[in-house]
């Protein structure tokens, strides 16, 4: 089984190794088999949409934290024309699954601030596998503030497998760095624009999560507990993930439907990670629009429209 | 009874206690040091163990019943009501939850909120009913905070939320994580307004609501012995495959640690948090006239 592929992609990975091995017979034999490999591309491409057209929300969670999935850093290296890096909450630490700073989206400065789960083993435990602690919910609203006075939009990314539950984490209040977030940003003087980058796992998401506009990637997902702890809970088995993810409804479309989220952003076939380039472009090109949007809007109507919108949540 | 008990008070007492003719449900165990207490004396004492001072979980009703004074209290938000969008559904129906915990505790949800006075300081008091799906926050109880913050908010009154609960409403999915963020907006309206929000963490605190609401208070209470934190014990221990010490996320840890700023027993609660927001909004008390015969 090859490890890029999902489960529910073998047939693609199956005709991907069949292109792989032809093109290997092509080199060799100088036979000309392009037109067999040009079919067989345009048969995997449309295995590809038709499987991709048609996910589980158990699926959408599996390509959410597939291992090749673009990462906070994969997006804030490209699509910015420059980026300052910003450390620590001035408190305790630096978290490293939070990473934030000044960047120039389209020549115009943001505050970016993204959550970060790191690739590779050894990466992944210097970000702690994304799961941030309150120093990092520290250092974000830190910077959040600092956007404020200087008038720069907020763009958080999100993508976390929740916030880390630990010892050091209580001891140092991580419910309540992530409540004086939820807090702050409800009324922070500057437009504040969230996407859902990958897995927005409960209130390790949503603390960097309130805003004037929601947005999540076509096949990222966002819950209040992991399909397999909703599980867990139910049914007392993590072998009923599907079932969870289905009555949860944790799929960018189902959250457009509750009104939830506001923009789905399209991915390229076969999601994020099969075309990095065009989906740093999809995403730029959103998020500028975005931030001009808002720009347009006088800051007390916006901040009144964001409370509003806080206060419809469930109605 | 102790042997030296009954040697004290002479022949007879053990068969006096064995042919006991107390009516069934004058009598309660404690569930921590299981002593029998004897019901009118333990209502007396806001049902804590006068034996072991554990605090037993009481209701939300009864926390507002011991909490505010006795005339003039107006129930908010009772109309709204939990709604099922999700069409929730896993071995049962949430529908079908919903109506068996309403059976269960006469509630319609898991927060109650009063309008009414501490020592005739006007206020709002909110309370969490931990029988009602254990406490957790999805609409109804974020939007019941909300309406009543509001009209603390309004009036320029105090606001109190006694907090007992297991976090978000799982069957509500990201509905219920909403409410977060919603409770948390309105009371950094209060906040900015000057208006004093006082939190009271009561046994137990978990989740989502730990990470919003509970822990956003001016002042930060807890009930002695109480747990509260982020993520449960269980989950902890799982992920780090450590044993946590000993009084972790209890009261005790959680003023160590700077999360709350006092440990007040139940039977102080109501003299405590009337001086401190006396002390906070300039506005005098006055014990209230026990009124004695109707007219």
């Amino acid at each position: 089984m090859n490890l890029n592929y999902l489960d529910f992609e073998q047939p693609i990975a199956d005709l991907e190794a069949k292109i792989e091995e032809l093109q290997l017979v092509g080199n060799d034999n100088e036979l000309n088999i392009s037109d067999e490999i040009n079919k067989l591309r345009e048969k995997s491409r449309r295995l590809t949409e038709t499987i991709y057209a048609d996910l589980t929300p158990w699926q959408v969670v599996k390509v959410a934290r597939h291992p090749q999935r673009p990462y906070a850093l994969d997006y804030i290296t490209r699509m910015f024309d420059e980026f300052d890096e910003l450390h620590g909450d001035r408190h305790f630490g630096d978290d490293k699954a939070i990473v934030g700073g000044i960047a120039r989206l389209n020549g115009k400065p943001v505050m970016v601030i993204g959550e970060e789960k790191g690739r590779g083993v050894t990466e992944k435990v210097y970000r702690n596998f994304g799961m941030p602690k309150p120093e990092g919910y520290r250092k974000a609203l830190r910077l959040m503030e600092m956007a404020e006075r200087f008038k720069m939009p907020v763009l958080t990314l999100i993508d976390t497998p929740g916030a880390y539950p630990g010892i050091d984490s209580e001891e140092r209040g991580i419910s309540e760095s992530i409540a004086r977030n939820l807090a702050v940003m409800s009324r922070l003087r500057t437009p504040i624009i969230c996407t859902v980058i990958g897995e927005g796992s409960s209130g390790g998401a949503i603390a960097i999560g309130v805003g004037d506009i929601l947005n999540m990637l076509q096949y990222s997902t966002y819950f209040v507990i992991s399909p397999e702890g909703c599980a867990n809970i139910i049914w007392k088995t993590i072998d009923k993930a599907p079932l969870a993810a289905e009555a949860m409804g944790v799929t960018s479309s189902k959250l457009k439907e509750l009104g939830i989220v506001d923009e789905t952003i399209p991915e390229p076939p076969g999601g994020a990670h099969r075309d990095l380039d065009a989906m740093v472009a999809i995403l730029k090109n959103k998020l500028s629009a975005q931030v001009d949007q808002l720009a347009g809007i006088p800051i007390d109507e916006l901040l009144a429209k964001r409370f509003d919108r806080l206060m419809s949540y469930g109605n | 009874m102790s042997w030296l008990e009954r040697i004290k008070k002479g022949p007879g007492t053990l068969k006096k206690d064995r042919t006991s003719t107390v009516p069934e449900g004058l009598w309660r165990k404690c569930p921590l040091c299981n002593a029998p207490l004897y019901r009118p004396e333990l209502e007396k004492n806001a049902d804590v163990c006068p034996k072991c001072d554990h605090h037993i979980r009481i209701g939300a009703r009864r926390r507002l019943d011991i909490f505010l004074d006795t005339e003039g209290r107006q129930e908010l938000a009772a109309d709204v009501l939990p709604v099922d969008r999700l069409k929730f559904k896993d071995t049962k129906k949430y529908k079908d939850r919903l109506i068996a915990a309403q059976k269960e505790t006469g509630e319609k949800d898991a927060l109650i909120a009063l309008r009414g006075s501490l020592k005739r300081l006007p206020l709002v008091a909110t309370a969490f009913e931990f029988a009602f799906h254990g406490g957790s926050m999805g609409y109804a109880v974020g939007e019941r905070f909300t309406r009543a913050a509001k009209v603390s908010l309004d009036e320029k009154i105090p606001f109190v939320c006694f907090s007992a609960t297991g976090g978000a409403r799982m069957q509500e999915a990201l509905i219920s994580l909403m409410q977060m963020a919603k409770t948390s907006a309105i009371i950094e309206r209060l906040r900015l307004a000057g208006v004093p929000y006082i939190s009271i963490m009561t046994d137990p605190v978990y989740g989502g609501v730990s990470a919003s609401l509970a822990m956003l208070g001016d002042i930060n209470i807890a009930e002695p012995n109480a747990r509260a934190g982020f993520a449960g014990p269980n989950i902890i221990e799982q992920t780090i495959r450590q044993k946590l010490p000993p009084g972790f996320q209890r009261s005790e840890f959680l003023l160590e640690h700077g999360a709350i700023d006092m440990i007040v027993p139940r039977v102080e609660m109501r003299d405590t948090v009337a001086r401190l927001l006396s002390n906070m909004t300039g506005r005098p008390l006055q014990e209230q006239v026990e009124i004695t015969s109707p007219a």
